[in-house]
């Protein structure tokens, strides 16, 4: 009860108090109300702001992006003029170079030429000089060709000769109802009249066969030597029998005793004489002596015989192996001789073979 | 019966056997007796009269046999056949000069034939013997010995091998070194058969020393012994560079041109044989050849004569101008070009067009200077007209047309290429019209004159499929020329203007 006494007891202040407190809020009310409106705009519009700042924010990114992209752009075109410059240079150094260099080393224009000419000089040298060759061998053969035909011509006269104009006769040459004798007629005077041909003595060369390897000409053998003719006519005139002639001219050889006798007849004699002896002979064995005593004998060489170095060992030549080229012997081409063969194989030892 | 009576008998049987073997060799030299003695069996009958007691017989019977031999195959067989060539070589080494020469003939008769046949001699150890011939003393003897190795060694290089192991080179050196013409003549185309067929054997001929004597005796009168010792060295250079200069270091040069000059048709052609065969193998050597005046020489050579002597003389320039430019260049400047170009067009035989067309293509291939040199003697249309003919041979048409591709990818020389456009042919005109792309666009005078000459008319008038390479190069023509005049010269351009005269519609005021 007491509290209510006591709220009874407050209730007058209760009222009082509401009123009192109402009008102390009142003037803030107004104040709160705005502030609660800002702060829900405040919370409405905040969004909005943060995308203004947003779309600043990439604007200054995005033209700070820009501007780096450009300048590259920039770098790069300025980097690629200056290399286009750099090219142009360089292959106006290397254009200098390598021509000079062709020039200098690989291929010389004026070299060329001067080449080019003198080859064309030497060529002209060289024609000329193969023309004159060939000239002074036309002139050769010419000259040649030119005394065959005199000697022809000489010889032609010499055996014409009998054809020459005599004191009394006009030859054919020489006609009498010409003004001038015929250029002949003078060759003729001039020439020699042949002498008459000798028979020729044939060879008899039976062995003659020189012009065998051809063997062309059938004509090229050796013949049989050349026999006496037969059944040749009696000659017209004061002649001896052809017979008896033939006889004498071809009789055989009759030689003196001291030439038909052979040279080395002792020779022969003595041949003959051992051959002689030898059909007498009873016994073929050699007659050996009966004792044997000389066997026993030692065999004492002689002082010039001995020595202490031992036999020479005979050689055919000096030989000095430190000339040798190689250690074998040289290939015998011709068939070795017999007995050098044989030697130090069979007849001693001493001169084997180093 | 006295004695005498019983000698006679043996003197007669001596005397027939003579007279027996004396004809059969009369005998064996007419070609119509030889097919007669051979049914008649002479062959046994000469062998064995070859084993005679009488020289004189064996020696005829030799002789006999040989030319024998020397008439066929068949009858060479046969006295390989009948063991004749043991007995021969057996007695060659023993007997006397005459029996050697003619045991020689023999072996050379037969050698001749075939190689089977020389490897028969080979067989039976008759080299042996006949290089110990070769040391007779007796020149006829080494002739004949060197005539008969010298005919066993031509077949093949394992026979010319078998002749230099026996030891047959020294010898044929010695030999050449003689005063007889005949045993250097023989000699020297001994080398020339030895050396021929492989490397090895012409070093075995240049290690023997032979190049320097057979070098000195160039200036020889005698004309055989000129052609048989240019043959000999020109075979022992063509193998290699190194025999090559061997030959060459025998200061063979100024004196070989002489016998460029020579009357002799064979000499001619050995000279320029040995001359191609050094100046084939390198630069150097052929610019050598060049500074010494060969090139001229030869040159006038190829003019003084006709027909196969030529030949190696056009290709020597052929390989001179291959070998590079300036080489190329000397060969123009010796008048070489125009006288290709008779040759070209005056030769009979194909083959050496062939050469001709193909040294032309050689000089004309290197720069546009060459190209108009070869043009200006009017060449270019005689290869045409030798590679379009149906007569010529396939290698000629061949070697035409490298020659005129190599020229005609080189040549700015316009007034020649014109004439190509009519008459060419397809893959020819490619390279024509190709030619006139690249120069026009960069002379305008041409091009006038391209235009004048109806060149641009005949351009127009060439059908080429779309993209190809002949198409591209007239497109590139028509850009050097305005629009209108290309229309103008195109075909069918007097109907179209035809038609716009008669759709034209006269303004009527």
């Amino acid at each position: 009860m007491a509290t209510l006494a006591r709220l009874q007891a407050r209730s007058s202040t209760v009222g009082r108090q509401y009123y009192f407190r109402n009008s102390v809020v009142d003037p803030f009310r107004k104040k709160e109300n705005d502030a609660a409106v800002k702060i829900q705009s405040c919370i409405y519009f905040y969004p909005r702001h943060l995308n203004r700042i947003v779309t600043i924010i990439q604007k200054w990114w995005r033209s700070f992006l820009g501007r780096k992209q450009y300048q590259l752009t920039v770098q790069v075109a300025y980097y690629t003029m200056m290399m286009n410059l750099y090219n142009a240079m360089a292959v106006r150094i290397q254009r200098r170079w390598r021509g000079y260099r062709v020039r200098k080393y690989l291929f010389n224009y004026y070299y060329l030429k001067e080449y080019l000419r003198v080859v064309s000089e030497t060529n002209d040298a060289i024609r000329e000089a193969l023309e004159e060759f060939a000239e002074m061998k036309e002139t050769e053969e010419k000259k040649a060709n030119l005394e065959r035909e005199e000697k022809k011509r000489d010889y032609q006269a010499r055996k014409m000769h009998y054809l020459l104009s005599t004191k009394q006769i006009p030859g054919i040459y020489n006609s009498p109802f010409r003004k001038e004798p015929d250029p002949w007629e003078l060759q003729l005077q001039k020439a020699k009249p042949l002498t008459h041909r000798r028979p020729k003595v044939k060879q008899k060369d039976s062995t003659s066969l020189t012009d065998w390897l051809a063997c062309t000409s059938t004509r090229s053998f050796p013949r049989s030597e050349i026999l006496p003719p037969i059944n040749r006519k009696q000659c017209q005139g004061p002649f001896r029998d052809i017979t008896e002639v033939l006889e004498q001219r071809y009789k055989p050889l009759e030689p003196t005793l001291r030439v038909a006798e052979p040279i080395d007849e002792l020779k022969l004699a003595r041949e003959e004489l051992r051959r002689e002896e030898r059909l007498r002979n009873v016994n073929d064995n050699m007659f050996l002596p009966f004792s044997s005593y000389h066997k026993k004998e030692k065999y004492i060489p002689s002082m010039h015989l001995s020595s202490k170095y031992g036999p020479i060992s005979y050689k055919f030549r000096s030989e000095n192996p430190k000339k040798w080229i190689c250690d074998k012997d040289f290939q015998t081409v011709l068939p070795s001789f017999e007995l050098f063969s044989k030697y130090g194989k069979l007849y001693s030892k001493a001169g084997q073979i180093v | 019966m006295s004695q005498r009576q019983v000698l006679r008998v043996f003197e007669q049987y001596q005397n027939a056997r003579t007279q027996f073997v004396q004809m059969v060799a009369e005998l064996a030299t007419r070609p119509q007796n030889i097919e007669t003695l051979q049914n008649a069996g002479v062959m046994s009958l000469l062998r064995t009269l070859l084993l005679d007691v009488v020289p004189t017989i064996q020696q005829t019977a030799a002789l006999a046999l040989g030319r024998l031999a020397n008439y066929n195959d068949d009858l060479a067989e046969a006295v390989v056949k009948c063991d004749i060539l043991p007995q021969l070589v057996y007695s060659l080494a023993e007997q006397n000069r005459f029996y050697k020469k003619a045991a020689a003939f023999v072996l050379r008769a037969v050698g001749k034939h075939s190689p089977q046949l020389a490897q028969a001699i080979v067989d039976c150890g008759a080299l042996d013997t006949l290089v110990i011939c070769l040391e007779d003393f007796d020149p006829g003897v080494k002739e004949a010995a060197a005539w008969a190795l010298r005919y066993i060694a031509r077949h093949n290089a394992e026979l010319s091998q078998a002749v230099v192991d026996a030891g047959a080179v020294p010898l044929l050196v010695l030999c050449i070194q003689e005063p007889e013409i005949a045993l250097k003549r023989i000699a020297a185309s001994a080398f020339s058969d030895i050396a021929k067929h492989s490397p090895e054997l012409a070093q075995a001929v240049v290690g023997a020393g032979a190049v320097a004597h057979l070098a000195q005796m160039i200036l020889n009168p005698d004309a055989k012994l000129k052609h048989q010792i240019l043959s000999a060295l020109s075979q022992v250079s063509k193998h290699s560079v190194d025999l090559a200069e061997m030959v060459v270091e025998a200061e063979i040069f100024p004196v070989v041109l002489t016998c460029l000059k020579d009357k002799d048709e064979y000499v001619k052609k050995n000279a320029s044989t040995l001359i191609r065969e050094i100046a084939k193998h390198t630069p150097e050597l052929s610019q050598l050849v060049v500074n010494t005046g060969g090139v001229a020489a030869m040159i006038d050579c190829i003019g003084s004569c006709k027909g196969n002597t030529r030949l190696p003389g056009i290709m020597m320039l052929g390989y001179v101008a291959a070998h590079s430019e300036n080489l190329a260049m000397a060969v123009i400047i010796s008048k070489g070009v125009p006288q290709l170009s008779v040759c070209l067009s005056e030769e009979p035989e194909d083959h050496i067009k062939a050469a001709a067309a193909w040294a032309l293509g050689q000089i004309g291939r290197h720069t546009p200077e060459h190209a108009r040199a070869v043009a200006v003697t009017n060449t270019l249309p005689v290869l045409l007209s030798l590679y379009m003919s149906t007569e010529s041979s396939e290698d000629l048409q061949v070697k035409s047309k490298e020659a005129i591709k190599n020229i005609l990818q080189k040549c700015t020389y316009l007034p020649a290429l014109e004439p190509f456009l009519y008459g060419a042919p397809p893959n020819i005109l490619k390279h024509v019209v190709g030619q006139f792309s690249k120069v026009l666009p960069h002379d305008s005078k041409a091009r006038r004159l391209f235009v004048t000459s109806g060149g641009l008319k005949k351009v127009q008038e060439i059908r080429a499929e779309p993209g190809s390479v002949l198409q591209e190069y007239i497109n590139s023509i028509n850009n050097c020329y305005p629009e209108e005049i290309v229309r103008y010269y195109s075909p069918g351009y007097s109907d179209t203007l035809l038609q716009r005269v008669d759709s034209y519609q006269p303004l009527n005021n």
